[in-house]
C-alpha cells in the first residue's frame, strides 16, 4: 500500500479516451494496434490558403461548417466522453468522492462569436463591442477559464475549486502529477484527472504556423505526423481527451476494485534556456526523466517502453533522442509516438498518453510509430516502425515538453 | 505538518510597487476615460524594461512582464537569488493578450465582406497581421516560463487558470507542498492586466460601467492592474537559511460552490465580520471588512495572492493576525488567515 518513500501508491482504476482513432478507449486502441492514422482533411472551418490544413478531428454534430463548437463547447464534448468513461471503469458513484484536475488549454472569445458581438453594436471599435457585451451575460458565461472545469465539476460533483492545469503540451501529465501528489500528500484518496484539448480553430493553427511548428505535408493526410523520420517537418494539430480515475491503492482495493495500473512516479524539470527550445545539452530533459526514475524509485533499466513526446518537428526528436540516451545509454528501450497516428493533442496529449502506455501494459503490446519510410537512423532509437508488436514488460515512461520550458515525465506501471 | 512562512513579498498595483506604495494604501489611482464607460485602475509607470532584460521584454506581453517582475521583486525580497535552481512555481494566470489592434482593424471590414468569402478573407488577414511572437506572449504558462528564464527558477513549474479562484487554489496547493514537506521553497502568485480591451469584449456583463463606486455599491467588477507574487518556505527552512519571516500563512480554503449555494460556500469558510476582502463586488459581503477593490480594483487570477501579500506586509509592520477572503465574479470562495511568527 506504500511505495518505496512510505507514500501512499497510487493507482488507476478507471480510463477513458477519444481520439480521432474513437470515440472509446476500445476504438482508440484497436486503431493504434492498427497502426491506423486519425488524421484527415480539416473540414469544420473553411483551410483555404491555410499552411497545414489536415488535423486529428474529432467533430461532432453541432460542428457547422463555418460555425464549428466554441473550443470550450468541444472540450467540454470530449471530456465528457472520456471522463464518463474512466467513471463508468472505475465503479466510482456520483459525487466524485475528490477533486479534480485536468490539463486543458486557454479559451477566448473567437471570431464567429466575436461577429455575434457586432451585430449588437453600434460600431466596430473595441469600445463598442465591449458596450454591445454588456448586455450579454452568456458571453460573458462561457467566456470564463473556468467555464470547462465547472462544468465537469458540477456534472461529476467533485470537490474543492476545480483545477484548469496548463502547462502548454505538458499539461496533461502536469495534472496527473498535481493529482497523484495531493494523493499522496493525504489530502484526499482519490482525483479526477486527465487532459481535454480542442485548440484546433483557425487563429491558433494560423499562431501556430507563424511560429513554424504544423506540417505543411496536407497530401495524404495520413502520412504528414512522421516522428523520427528524416522528413518530418511539424506537428499536426489533433482534438482528443483522457480521464483517469487515480486512487490511493488503500482506497481501491478497500471498495474492491479493478486495479488497471499505478502511477508509479512522476519528474520534472524546467528549462531555463528558451521558450520554445531546449537547452542543447538536453539536461532539462534528461533530468526531468531522472526525476521521474528517482520519484519511482526505479533504476533506467526498469523501463521497457517510452511514449515519445515525439511530435515530428525537427528539434524536438532529435532532442528528445539525445536525451534519452543520456539517460538510458546507448541502446534505449523501444520508444515509439502514437503522435503519428493521433496528432499531438497539445494540453491533452500528456493524459491521452499516459492512459496508452497503460493499455500497452496491460497488453503487453507497443503501440508503433507509423509512417516510418525513412526513419532518421542517426537518432540511434528503435520506434517500433509501422507495425505494433508483443513485448514483455513492467514499466513504462511517457514524455511531455511543453512550450516555455515545462519537461514532465510519468512513469506508469502494471498495478 | 510543517507551519508555512511568507519570507518574501512582491507586490504592484495602481498604487506603485513594494512596501512603500501600499503601506498604507494611498489614495487610488484610476482612469475613468480612455477604457470609458468601464473605470479602471491603471498602473502607473513601472520602468518595467529597464527591470527585465531586452530579448526577453520583447518576447513578453504585459501581463507577463507585470508578473516576471513582481516574481523578482519577491524572490529578492525573500534574498532567495541563490536558491532558485531548487525553487518551485505555481502560478495563477489567464489567457493572454490579444492583438487588440489587429482586432479593431478587422472589425472595421468584416461585416462588409461577402459571407462566401469571408472565413478565408479573415483567415488570410490573421496570418498577414498577426506579430509571430505573440502566440508565446499569450499562453498563460508562458508567465511561469518567462519567471523561470528571467530569474533562472528551475523547480517545478505549474500554473492553474480560472480566474480568481485559481490564484486562490495556487495559493492553497504551493502552502499544502510546504506543509506536508514535499516543497523546500515556493514561489507562488500571479499577475493581471487591467488595460485590455479584449477582456472588456468579453467580459462586459460582469463590468461595472459607468462612474466608478466603491465595492460596497456595485454589482459588477472593475478591473485594476496587479500583481501578486510570495515566496513560500516552511519555518524550519526559513530558520536555517537565516531568513526573515514576514508572517506565518494558515489555513487557505477554497471552494466553489454551485450557483446557488455560493453564499452558503463562502460562509462556510470566512469570518462572520471584519478581514481584508478581495471581494470584487458588493455580492456576500462581510461586514466591516475592508475592500481591497475600493483602493485597487480586481485583478482576476491575481487577487488573492496580492491580498495575502498585503497582509502579509501588514503582518510584519506589526498589525494583528488578519483574515483575507473573496470570492470570484463568477465562480470560487475562499479565505486565509496571515498571521505574526510566534
Amino acid at each position: 500500500m506504500k511505495d518505496h518513500r512510505g507514500r501512499p501508491r497510487v493507482v488507476v482504476t478507471g480510463m477513458g479516451l477519444v481520439t480521432a482513432l474513437g470515440r472509446d478507449l476500445p476504438s482508440t486502441w484497436a486503431g493504434l494496434m492498427e497502426g491506423r492514422s486519425g488524421i484527415r482533411p480539416i473540414t469544420r472551418f473553411n483551410t483555404t490558403g491555410m499552411r497545414s490544413r489536415i488535423g486529428g478531428c474529432v467533430d461532432f454534430p453541432g460542428d457547422v461548417p463555418g460555425r464549428p463548437l466554441t473550443v470550450a463547447q468541444r472540450l467540454i464534448a470530449l471530456g465528457e466522453l472520456a471522463l464518463d468513461e474512466a467513471l463508468a471503469m472505475a465503479g466510482l458513484p456520483k459525487p466524485f468522492p475528490g477533486p479534480l484536475s485536468l490539463g486543458l488549454p486557454p479559451t477566448e472569445l473567437e471570431w464567429p462569436a466575436r461577429a455575434d458581438i457586432m451585430l449588437r453594436a453600434q460600431g466596430t471599435t473595441n469600445r463598442d463591442l465591449a458596450i454591445a457585451s454588456t448586455g450579454m451575460p452568456e458571453v460573458h458565461r462561457v467566456q470564463q477559464v473556468v467555464e470547462p472545469v465547472r462544468h465537469f465539476a458540477a456534472r461529476y460533483g467533485t470537490r474543492g475549486f476545480p483545477q484548469a492545469v496548463t502547462t502548454a503540451c505538458a499539461s496533461g501529465a502536469s495534472a496527473i502529477q498535481m493529482a497523484v501528489e495531493a494523493i499522496r500528500r493525504g489530502e484526499t484518496d482519490c482525483v479526477l484527472s486527465g487532459g481535454c484539448e480542442a485548440s484546433m480553430t483557425p487563429e491558433t493553427m494560423i499562431r501556430f504556423s507563424l511560429l513554424q511548428a504544423l506540417s505543411a505535408r496536407n497530401d495524404p493526410p495520413e502520412t504528414a505526423s512522421r516522428p523520427f523520420s528524416l522528413t518530418r517537418d511539424g506537428f499536426i494539430m489533433g482534438d482528443g481527451a483522457a480521464g483517469l480515475v487515480l486512487e490511493s491503492m488503500e482506497h481501491a482495493t478497500a471498495r474492491g476494485a479493478t486495479i488497471l495500473g499505478e502511477i508509479l512516479g512522476v519528474g520534472e524539470r524546467a528549462d531555463t534556456f528558451h521558450r520554445t527550445r531546449s537547452s542543447p545539452d538536453g539536461l532539462a530533459i534528461s533530468g526531468a526523466v531522472e526525476n521521474a526514475l528517482r520519484d519511482a524509485g526505479l533504476d533506467a533499466d526498469a523501463i521497457g517502453y517510452i511514449n515519445a513526446h515525439g511530435t515530428s518537428t525537427p528539434e524536438n526528436d532529435k532532442m528528445e533522442a539525445m536525451a534519452m540516451h543520456l539517460v538510458f545509454g546507448e541502446i534505449c528501450p523501444p520508444i515509439s509516438s502514437t503522435k503519428s497516428m493521433l496528432g499531438h493533442t497539445l494540453s491533452a496529449a500528456g493524459a491521452i498518453e499516459a492512459v496508452i502506455c497503460l493499455l500497452a501494459l496491460r497488453h503487453q503490446m507497443l503501440p508503433p510509430t507509423i509512417n516510418q519510410t525513412d526513419t532518421d537512423m542517426a537518432l540511434g532509437v528503435d520506434v517500433v516502425p509501422n507495425m505494433a508488436r508483443p513485448h514483455g514488460f513492467s514499466a513504462a515512461l511517457s514524455n511531455s515538453f511543453g512550450f516555455g520550458g515545462q519537461n514532465v515525465c510519468v512513469v506508469l506501471g502494471r498495478g | 505538518m510543517k507551519r508555512v512562512c511568507i519570507t518574501g513579498v512582491g507586490l504592484i498595483s495602481s498604487l506603485g510597487v513594494g512596501r512603500q506604495a501600499h503601506l498604507p494604501l494611498g489614495p487610488a489611482r484610476r482612469d475613468e476615460d480612455n477604457f470609458a464607460p468601464f473605470p479602471i485602475h491603471p498602473l502607473p509607470a513601472l520602468g518595467m524594461e529597464s527591470v527585465i532584460p531586452r530579448r526577453e521584454y520583447r518576447q513578453m506581453e504585459n501581463f507577463q512582464r507585470l508578473g516576471t517582475y513582481a516574481a523578482g521583486l519577491a524572490i529578492a525580497d525573500a534574498d532567495a537569488a541563490a536558491l532558485v535552481a531548487g525553487m518551485d512555481l505555481v502560478v495563477a494566470a489567464g489567457g493572454g493578450e490579444r492583438d487588440w489592434g489587429l482586432d479593431e482593424a478587422i472589425q472595421a471590414e468584416l461585416l462588409a465582406i461577402p459571407a462566401q468569402g469571408r472565413e478565408a478573407w479573415l483567415h488570410q488577414k490573421l496570418a498577414d497581421g498577426l506579430r509571430p511572437t505573440l502566440f508565446l506572449a499569450q499562453l498563460p504558462n508562458l508567465l511561469a516560463g518567462s519567471i523561470s528564464i528571467v530569474h533562472h527558477v528551475a523547480g517545478s513549474s505549474r500554473t492553474l487558470m480560472g480566474e480568481e479562484g485559481a490564484g486562490a487554489e495556487a495559493l492553497r496547493v504551493a502552502a499544502a507542498r510546504i506543509a506536508a514537506g514535499t516543497s523546500e521553497m515556493v514561489l507562488v502568485g500571479g499577475g493581471v492586466i487591467a488595460e485590455r480591451w479584449d477582456v472588456m469584449l468579453a467580459f462586459g456583463a460582469a463590468l461595472h460601467h459607468g462612474p466608478w463606486c466603491p465595492t460596497a455599491e456595485r454589482d459588477g467588477l472593475v478591473m485594476g492592474s496587479q500583481a501578486g507574487f510570495m515566496v513560500l518556505e516552511s519555518e524550519d527552512h526559513a530558520r536555517a537559511r537565516q531568513a526573515r519571516i514576514l508572517a506565518v500563512l494558515r489555513d487557505v480554503r477554497v471552494d466553489a460552490g454551485a450557483e446557488e449555494g455560493r453564499a452558503a460556500c463562502f460562509a462556510a469558510l470566512a469570518p462572520a465580520s471584519g478581514g481584508l476582502s478581495v471581494a470584487p463586488m458588493r455580492a456576500m459581503m462581510v461586514p466591516g471588512a475592508e475592500m481591497l477593490a475600493d483602493a485597487i480594483g480586481s485583478g482576476f487570477e491575481a487577487s488573492f495572492p496580492v491580498g495575502v501579500a498585503l497582509a502579509a506586509l501588514r503582518v510584519e509592520a506589526g498589525a494583528p493576525p488578519i483574515a483575507v477572503h473573496g470570492f470570484g465574479h463568477g465562480y470560487g470562495e475562499f479565505s486565509a488567515l496571515v498571521e505574526p511568527c510566534p
